[in-house]
């Protein structure tokens, strides 16, 4: 008797669980930076063999120092780095021309210089926005299906398609609340964001001649911030790619061996 | 029945060597990456090669600039100082090697220790050959051939000359010349 | 050694015996490797090497990580993005440590489970349990911490919110808080200490772990039946039993490759899927994250402390009862960690005369459900604490605490447990010995 009450108090308990989970699923507003109008982008670097695209990551800097610039900084990135192998790869001359449009405080002759490919890009808090450096892995989008993240296994961890989004989400309606005005966007968590539309397309002139519509100049400025986040992304690739292939190899030979041991043991049993 | 055993015998035996083997090979591939981590990281490495600006070094003044965390002199010598480094007596020098990495095994003559040929530019580590000290500029009490000294470091009187030679007190040797060379006409490159 | 007679080490060689007359290393090497084991163990009885797998893996991952890091406000964040971009193979080494937590934590809810199913908490094991649970708790210590280290914005608050759990303890728990945060709020003291504790904790872990083990080889191994090893004389154990070394090496190594071939995918192609995107923005004590999630491995017991709201019965009862000294936070707390120490008082909850759940028919369909139950528990804790959620995590936290305080006690009374197997010969044999390519093998003989 008690027996029954008990296994009808589990069931029941498990289909209030699972029901609940259907019931509170549906509900994805709740969520944070939740994902809608965050839309998958083919990017090259992803998947396993997925690489950096070096014109797009020259392009991408291309927009970052003619727009984004203005107001947000990558204060972690080191200047040096825009000639790594698998990264924009500018030629050294033209890093080191590059970091020179930017000055830096020399502490030891108490003046300012202009940088030098081993400084780092400069910081930029004068407009209050955000830095840069770690954008690309410091949101991500693909939450569902029912915050489960699962959608991430497939899309990746989204966070240069939230990029995208939010540079391409704006539907040009603006409000003006406390003195500060904002702007929708359908990929901003809330809707309103406080910054200006950066980009509405033909923004910069590419010198290869790519398209500069806005989606187009938003996906590669977004490739670029994702390299500025992770530089030694094709490294890691590579790095576990060998791991995978060598523990495969080493899994089949364990295997085979423990098979090997335990084959007299296993005979033993069965003539027992 | 002997036979089939045999052959099962070396058939594992290989196995458990391969699997070993493997095992070992593993192993050692995931100790590198331990040891490997502890040499210079990027942002040191980049450092150990920098580019100097000499455009603004007027003649007979230098420039002291860090390098790998030591001291290099960047000298723009006067004629007079060339001239008191070139007319030194070989045989005079108690280093008679250049003591330059970038003509390795040579002699201590002048020519063989500046950057270039007319011997304007003298490029060396700013660091005592004695016990690490940095020796000033024009200073002390020793003076070349022509009436001009080099440089002097004050912690045990070790005088250098023009060229940056030892010549007085303990220092063993002269003053280092580091890897350099021009990198176009108003830059150097230290490394 | 106690426990199950075996051929204990003896020295052969001349340099064997000098050795072993002045230290017997070769012999505690020689007799923890020979250990007779269960011949009838299962793959569940893997996550052991795993665990101890993943305790090496981050204490060299992570006193490499220190010969870079920084431990002060200013420079930690900073110094996290100096090993991912400059240190050689640094950001791979960081993202192992960072995924190896992750690995350490479902290997040892795994292993957990696998002692719930099979009962290996029962008498004679309960210290083997006891040490278990220690070690887990140090392990969530420890994980908390690490977490605060690179100095993000989940770092920050879930240091905030947690050692908060402290402030909840009636007239002694601010000052607590005071105490573990070494000033008002998290700030560099509260960085440094968790620093020293990171780097210290571990190597307690390790020694615990050597005391876990000499507790399980004084009285033998359990395995799937539950049924104890026969232990007369060494004949009759051996048919029990195989040495540790190769039988059962071979066999975990074997397991460790495969499970490490996920790992290093994971590590390699989606480091950051079970990290939290905030924890890439700099602490900053005046914003806080929209969502404050802690790691996936806490969500459990972070579900059952947020499901306790003042609006629930028994809260406002104890709240009652207590004259407003037990309020919903504290009871949330008292909560959280009555749910860890019900799970390590399990070997006197459970009443069963048998150990292995599988000969336990009702227990099973219960076991079956706490472990759903415990993923609901992770994913509820993941969600916001508002509409539906906090009633699933209301009703999984009453799940959890009735399976140890009462279900378990009254299955031991009320099922009927089906036959065990004589012995552990016998089930290994019955195993192997029916198995299907079997029928055709029997006549012969």
């Amino acid at each position: 008797m008690i027996k029954k009450i008990a296994l009808t108090a589990a069931v029941a308990l498990a289909f209030a669980s699972s029901s609940a989970m259907a019931a509170g699923g549906g509900d994805e507003t709740v969520l944070p930076h939740d994902s809608h109008g965050i839309h998958d982008v083919a990017f090259s670097f992803e998947g396993p063999f997925g690489a950096y695209d070096q014109m797009q990551l020259q392009r991408g800097l291309q927009v970052y120092t003619e727009v984004c610039a203005a107001c947000h900084g990558l204060r972690y990135v080191p200047l040096r780095t825009l000639a790594d192998e698998g990264g924009p790869q500018l030629p050294e001359d033209q890093v080191r021309a590059y970091a020179a449009q930017f000055d830096i405080y020399d502490a030891e002759k108490d003046e300012d210089r202009p940088r030098i490919p081993t400084d780092h890009f400069p910081a930029n808090t004068a407009a209050g926005a955000p830095d840069l450096s770690l954008m690309a892995k410091a949101r991500a989008g693909f939450h569902g299906p029912y915050g489960t993240g699962l959608s991430q296994l497939f899309n990746g961890m989204g966070g240069p398609e939230y990029i995208t989004a939010i540079l391409t989400g704006y539907t040009g309606k603006e409000k003006e609340e406390a003195g500060s005005i904002f702007y929708q966007n359908t990929a901003f968590p809330g809707g309103w964001i406080a910054m200006a539309p950066p980009l509405a397309g033909e923004d910069v002139e590419y010198a290869d001649g790519h398209s500069n519509s806005l989606h187009h100049e938003a996906e590669d400025v977004s490739a670029f911030l994702m390299w500025a986040a992770e530089p030694k992304m094709m490294d890691r690739k590579k790095t576990g790619l060998i791991a995978v292939i060598f523990l495969t190899l080493l899994t089949v030979l364990l295997y085979a061996t423990n098979k090997r041991i335990w084959k007299p043991v296993k005979k033993a049993a069965k003539e027992a | 029945m002997s036979h089939a055993e045999d052959h099962d015998g070396t058939r594992r035996d290989f196995l458990y060597y391969a699997t070993a083997g493997a095992g070992a090979v593993a192993t050692g591939a995931a100790v590198w990456p331990l040891i490997n981590q502890m040499n210079p990281s990027a942002d040191v490495q980049a450092l150990s090669s920098i580019l100097v600006d000499i455009s603004s070094i007027e003649v007979g003044t230098q420039i002291t600039v860090k390098w790998r965390g030591k001291p290099v002199f960047v000298r723009r010598r006067s004629t007079e100082e060339i001239e008191d480094a070139r007319s030194v007596d070989l045989s005079a020098l108690s280093d008679t090697m250049s003591r330059n990495v970038n003509k390795e095994g040579t002699d201590a003559s002048d020519q063989n220790r500046s950057l270039d040929e007319a011997g304007e530019w003298l490029v060396m580590m700013g660091v005592c050959t004695h016990l690490g000290c940095v020796p000033l500029n024009d200073a002390g009490d020793y003076v070349g051939p022509t009436g001009i000294g080099g440089w002097f470091c004050p912690c045990h009187g070790s005088h250098y000359d023009t060229s940056g030679r030892i010549r007085k007190g303990p220092a063993p040797e002269n003053l280092p010349v580091p890897t350099a060379a021009f990198f176009d006409e108003t830059t150097i490159q230290l490394g | 050694m106690a426990g199950i007679p075996h051929d204990h080490y003896e020295p052969k060689t001349g340099a064997e015996k000098w050795v072993n007359s002045r230290l017997g290393i070769i012999g505690l090497i020689y007799d923890t490797m020979m250990i007779p084991t269960p011949k009838n163990l299962n793959w569940m009885w893997i996550w052991g090497i795993i665990l101890a797998f993943c305790l090496g893996l981050q204490i060299v991952t992570g006193i490499i990580l220190v010969m870079h890091y920084t431990p002060h406000v200013d420079l930690a964040f900073a110094s996290i993005e100096h090993i991912m971009r400059n240190v050689n193979g640094g950001h791979f080494l960081r993202y192992l440590h960072m995924n190896g937590a992750s690995l350490f934590f479902l290997a040892v809810y795994l292993h957990i489970f696998r002692g719930l199913y099979y009962g290996s908490y029962k008498a004679p094991r309960e210290i083997t349990w006891i040490i278990g649970m220690l070690i887990y708790l140090l392990m969530m210590g420890t994980a908390f911490m690490g977490y605060v280290l690179p100095w993000g914005q989940m770092s920050f608050w879930g240091a905030t919110v947690i050692t908060g759990l402290f402030g909840a303890i009636p007239v002694i728990g601010e000052p607590i808080q005071t105490w573990l945060l070494g000033g008002p709020a998290v700030d560099n003291a509260t960085l440094n200490r968790f620093f020293s504790l990171h780097y210290l904790l571990p190597f307690i872990i390790a020694g615990l772990t050597i005391v876990h083990i000499w507790a399980f080889h004084t009285t033998g191994n359990n395995n799937p039946t539950g049924v104890d090893v026969r232990r007369e004389n060494k004949e009759v154990a051996k048919k029990d039993t195989l040495p540790f070394w190769p039988y059962f090496v071979i066999k975990d190594f074997f397991a460790l490759a495969l499970i490490l071939v996920v790992f290093f995918a994971v590590t390699a192609w989606m480091p950051n899927y079970l990290g939290h995107p905030d924890n890439y923005i700099e602490a900053n004590p005046l914003v806080t994250p929209a969502h404050i999630v802690p790691e996936w491995y806490f969500l459990p017991f972070y579900a059952i402390l947020r499901a306790f709201t003042a609006d629930v019965w028994i809260v406002m009862f104890a709240d009652w009862i207590t004259f407003g000294i037990v309020d919903a936070k504290f009871f949330g707390v008292i909560a959280m960690f009555g749910a860890i120490i019900v799970l390590a008082l399990v070997p006197w909850l459970d009443t069963s005369r048998v150990r292995s759940g599988r000969f336990r028919p009702m227990f099973r369909w219960w076991f079956a459900i706490f472990v759903v139950n415990f993923v609901v528990l992770t994913w509820v804790g993941a969600m916001p604490a508002e509409g539906i959620y906090p009633y699933i995590a209301l009703a999984g936290a009453t799940y959890w605490f009735a399976y140890f305080l009462v279900i378990l006690p009254l299955l031991g009374i009320i099922e009927k447990p089906e036959e065990l197997p004589e012995t552990i010969e016998a089930d290994f044999n019955a195993h192997y010995g029916k198995s299907k390519d079997d029928a055709a093998a029997t006549p012969a003989e």
